[in-house]
């Protein structure tokens, strides 16, 4: 099932799906491997609307929350 | 011949950088950008060449500064040494491929190589070699582990210039991966729990408190010993030197402005106002000590990766005063030196952004050769004295950003930003920033320093410090409840604060009075140093602006404090 990375519980594996967006933010996100197709972990939320963390490969990004919005993924 | 250091951000460059070059290094603008480059020299065969440390950037699109002037430096550059960092090979392939389809030879160092086995990466480095058409070498460059082999192969570099499109560069990153890279499963380190605490809200805040208040403890301490057990001994010998000078000079002008007043037939080092005692005593002896402690402890907050935690988890706040979670780097700076504070706002992408950082960490946020005069004024009051001066200063910043923030149209760009892990600071680095930041304190402080306490004394012959205080006796007599002589100290904190501050010493202010005129002194004005460098970062018109949001804010609060403290 898909959902966006803010509606992924923190603690969970999930596969990125689809980007909702234009050319210029699926570049900026494939900067950080931010990509269609790769592996990531929900590290947290932080509260108050503030950036989510995800860890992909052997690093952690964080993501603000519109960003994170348009990102969606599918549970493994 | 230009050797170019390139790499993603976060990968060990500088620690390279330190291993490869000496002493003598310059950081210096691209030109007429606001990127900078760091460049030492370095040994090779019987040449000596340049190395360029290039600002760490993810790919060569010229979205960023960072960016275009990595572009431009493949121009000039002669060899590149791609520092990569192997537990990420994926990410850090995309710039490797790019930079291998430039006319330039790419060297390929696979740096944190110990990691990898920690982490159960098995990466065939000698496959990769052969995939790449160019040198890899595992380095670990704290260790200097592969450093030398990486030296010997940098002849052996060729151009690849291989061809391209975005595409199918991700699609051949894919097969490099799958040919060279296996990762076995491997157990949580405890590093790695504590990574995860510290970026977890619940654990992560009160971890970022401890961090923040073991920090200011250690500057506090590490400062504190200094001065006593090096400066001070090393300023009680100089004395009989001044005395001896004193002496010699008699009353008159040259004793005036070399040693200037003496107190009870004495030299006292933080009021006789001459250059040689309280023109050096000032800088040298009370304020070098915190600046070096300061930047110790930063230096090893940076590099050891806790800052974009810090800034992920103060991010919500941030953007409720118009800037985003990075803007905390800037703001700790400044508490070092508001100069390195209102350059280091260029991280910030937005000009709104980079106005509200510098307006409010040139209104709220002391330097740390303020604080040490501050502390050195009030301290004897304890928390009661300095807790309303930096209560004040934190509900300014607070509240002028959550004004800015309404005030000014636009909106903050989105975080998105790497977390890199804990990693253990290299010395050779850490030491050799450390020395950089010392170095422009020295070069820009005490020749500010001696300047001010010159004009000062010529202003104080002149008479026209009397006259000025006559002049300004009304607002800063009746609304800040200061005396006439304050205007002197005032006009001194366009030069440098920490003397300012000192100035007030001889006025035997009460307790009140030394509150609004630290906190007056810290918003009114930032210091010419820092003026200069906003003027450049900000341009004159919104310069001025800010400038008066600071007078505005100075008087307004200063006024309130009086009133609010003498109720």
């Amino acid at each position: 099932m898909e959902t966006s990375l803010i509606d992924l519980r923190c603690g969970i594996k999930a596969v990125i799906k689809r980007l909702e967006g234009g050319a210029v933010f699926q570049k900026k996100l494939e900067s950080l491997n931010v990509r269609i197709g790769k592996e990531i972990k929900k590290v947290t939320k932080q509260p108050f609307n503030g950036p989510v963390v995800i860890e992909i490969d052997n690093t952690k990004v964080a993501i603000g929350r519109e960003m994170a919005s348009r990102i969606f993924v599918e549970e493994e | 011949m230009k050797i170019l250091l390139m790499g993603n951000p976060n990968v060990g460059k500088s620690a390279f950088f330190s291993r490869l070059t000496g002493v003598n290094v310059i950081v210096s603008n691209y030109p007429g950008t606001t990127v900078e480059l760091k460049k030492g020299k370095m040994k090779l065969g019987k040449k000596l060449v340049e190395v360029i440390d290039v600002p760490g950037i993810y790919n060569l699109e010229p979205t960023t500064k960072a960016e275009e002037v990595a572009l431009k430096m493949l121009k000039e550059g002669d060899l590149v040494i791609n520092v990569v960092d192997a537990t990420n090979l994926e990410r850090n392939l995309y710039l490797t491929l790019q930079l291998l389809e430039k006319n330039i030879p790419v060297i390929v160092a696979l740096n944190f190589w110990d990691e990898t086995k920690h982490q159960g990466i098995h990466i065939d480095y000698r496959k990769l070699e052969k995939i790449l058409k160019v040198p890899v070498v595992p380095t670990v460059a704290i260790t200097g582990e592969g450093i030398k082999k990486l030296v010997s192969q940098l002849n052996s570099a060729r151009p690849r210039r291989c061809k391209n499109t975005d595409k199918e560069r991700w699609i051949k990153i894919g097969k490099i991966i799958k040919e060279v890279q296996k990762i076995k499963h491997k157990h949580h380190t405890p590093l790695e729990v504590l990574e995860e605490l510290s970026i977890k809200p619940l654990t992560g805040l009160p971890f970022a408190i401890f961090v923040l208040f073991m920090s200011f403890f250690s500057v506090r301490f590490v400062g504190e010993y200094l001065i006593k057990y090096i400066f001070d001994p090393l300023f009680a010998s100089y004395l009989p030197v001044v005395t001896w000078l004193s002496n010699l000079f008699g009353p008159g002008i040259l004793r005036d402005i070399f040693i200037g007043t003496l107190i009870n037939g004495n030299v006292d080092y933080t009021q006789s106002m001459g250059l040689l005692t309280t023109g050096l005593y000032v800088p040298i002896a009370m304020v070098l000590p915190y600046v070096f402690a300061f930047y110790l402890v930063l230096g090893i907050l940076e590099d050891s990766g806790y800052l974009p935690r810090l800034a992920t988890l103060v991010d919500n706040i941030m953007h409720k005063v118009g800037m985003h979670g990075l803007a905390i780097v800037p703001m700790l700076l400044g508490l070092g030196c508001n100069v390195p504070g209102a350059l280091s706002t260029r991280i910030l992408e937005t000009r709104r952004q980079r106005f509200i950082a510098s307006t409010l960490m040139a209104i709220a946020i002391p330097c740390m050769a303020q604080t040490a005069m501050v502390f050195g004024l009030l301290g004897r009051y304890g928390i009661k004295g300095l807790g309303i001066v930096y209560a004040t200063l934190f509900v300014v910043w607070v509240v002028t950003g959550l004004i800015l923030n309404k005030a000014i149209g636009g909106s903050t760009p989105e975080t998105f930003m790497e977390i890199p892990p804990y990693r253990l600071p290299y010395l050779g680095s850490l030491m050799k920033k450390l020395w950089m930041r010392i170095r422009s304190f020295l070069t820009s402080a005490v020749p500010y320093v001696f300047l001010g306490v010159l004009i000062v004394n010529l202003l104080y012959f002149s008479g026209i410090i009397t006259l000025l205080g006559n002049l300004s006796a009304p607002l800063v007599v009746k609304v800040l409840g200061l005396p006439k002589e304050a205007v002197a100290a005032l006009l001194m904190g366009f030069l440098r604060k920490d003397v300012a501050v000192g100035m007030l010493l001889p006025l035997n202010l009460t307790m009140n009075q030394l509150i609004v005129a630290s906190v007056v002194l810290t918003m009114y004005f930032p210091c010419i140093a820092t003026f200069v460098v906003l003027f450049r970062e900000l341009g004159a018109k919104d310069l001025i602006k800010s400038t008066l949001i600071m007078i505005f804010a100075a008087f307004l609060v200063g006024g309130l404090l009086n009133m609010i403290l003498n109720l």
